[in-house]
């Protein structure tokens, strides 16, 4: 099974990347563009056929080691 | 005093610290990451460098090394732990100490010497600097910048929790003297025990006269007073 996890920091943390980021999106001229928040996208393989067990072990994951949850929340997608 | 400085693929301030040790006649070993168990010792130190080219998070992959197992279990039992620079930055992925370390606030690499106020000197780690409170030690880092939520900042401001913090050479703490957007100028932090400090400043490259001073050397003769 293929499982995507996306972790972002928190919306009280301040991101210097994304704020780069935005600064360059406006210097090149799209005007409309407000904020940008950088995060990190991970795909994980897990060979588990039980989609609430493998739920389970990617939120451990993510609990553990993707994500720093005292800055960082995480999102499990699946495909 | 015996002291083992963990060496993780990356490392490179590794050698530096071991010099310092030896120098102040501390009998220190080098544990590589991989292994499982710590040699007899009395302070464990996490060097500096780039462990694991600072992937995922700064120090993260390294705080899931096999030794840190023991490294915590050396902590509990009220063991010495130094982190410095990378080695603070694993030290907080391992949940040894409070906040984070975010990227410097101008996205800089930053390699210079700044002040320095020693804000809490009772601790094994900083005794000697009750005769010398403002100091000046290198910094090199690029995530530097130490975050902490509002409670935790009067938490460890209320328990006297932070070693260092960076100032002006009149030892003034203002935000001219920030060089990394850290909250509250904090350099270091030290454990509710006091057994363990974490801070991005290197002493062990101002332990010399040759090296442009000496400033570093007062934290490993605090460490050998008994």
């Amino acid at each position: 099974m293929k499982i995507s996890a996306t972790v972002t920091l928190k919306k009280d943390v301040l991101d210097p990347q994304g704020k780069a980021v935005n600064q360059t999106i406006k210097n090149m001229g799209f005007k409309n563009v407000t904020d940008v928040r950088q995060g990190k996208y991970f795909e994980i393989e897990i060979d588990e056929a039980n989609k609430e067990k493998a739920k389970e072990i990617i939120e451990d994951i993510c609990k553990k080691l993707l994500s720093n949850v005292v800055i960082e929340d995480y999102i499990i997608n699946y495909k | 005093m015996r002291s083992s400085v963990i060496v993780f693929p990356g490392s490179n301030c590794d050698r530096d610290v071991a010099v310092a040790l030896e120098k102040f006649h501390i009998k220190n070993q080098m544990v590589w990451h991989n292994d499982t168990n710590l040699p007899k010792t009395d302070l464990v130190v996490l060097p500096g460098g780039f462990s694991y080219g600072d992937y995922l998070r700064t120090g993260c992959i390294a705080s899931k090394s096999k030794i840190i197992d023991d490294v915590i279990r050396h902590a509990k039992k009220g063991g010495l732990i130094l982190g410095i620079c990378n080695g603070f930055q694993i030290l907080i992925e391992a949940g040894l100490l409070p906040g984070i370390l975010l990227r410097n606030i101008g996205l800089r690499f930053l390699s210079k010497n700044v002040f320095l106020k020693v804000v809490n000197t009772d601790n094994q780690f900083c005794l000697n600097y009750k005769n010398k409170d403002i100091i000046q030690l290198p910094i090199a880092h690029n995530e530097g910048n130490f975050f902490a939520k509002k409670e935790l900042l009067k938490m460890l401001e209320d328990n006297n929790l932070i070693a260092f913090k960076y100032c002006n050479k009149n030892g003034e703490i203002e935000e001219n003297s920030n060089p990394n957007g850290s909250s509250n100028n904090i350099a270091g932090v030290i454990s509710e025990k006091k057994n363990i400090l974490g801070m991005m400043p290197h002493p062990e490259r101002l332990i010399d006269p040759l090296l442009s001073g000496e400033d570093g050397s007062i934290l490993f003769t605090s460490l050998i007073k008994s």
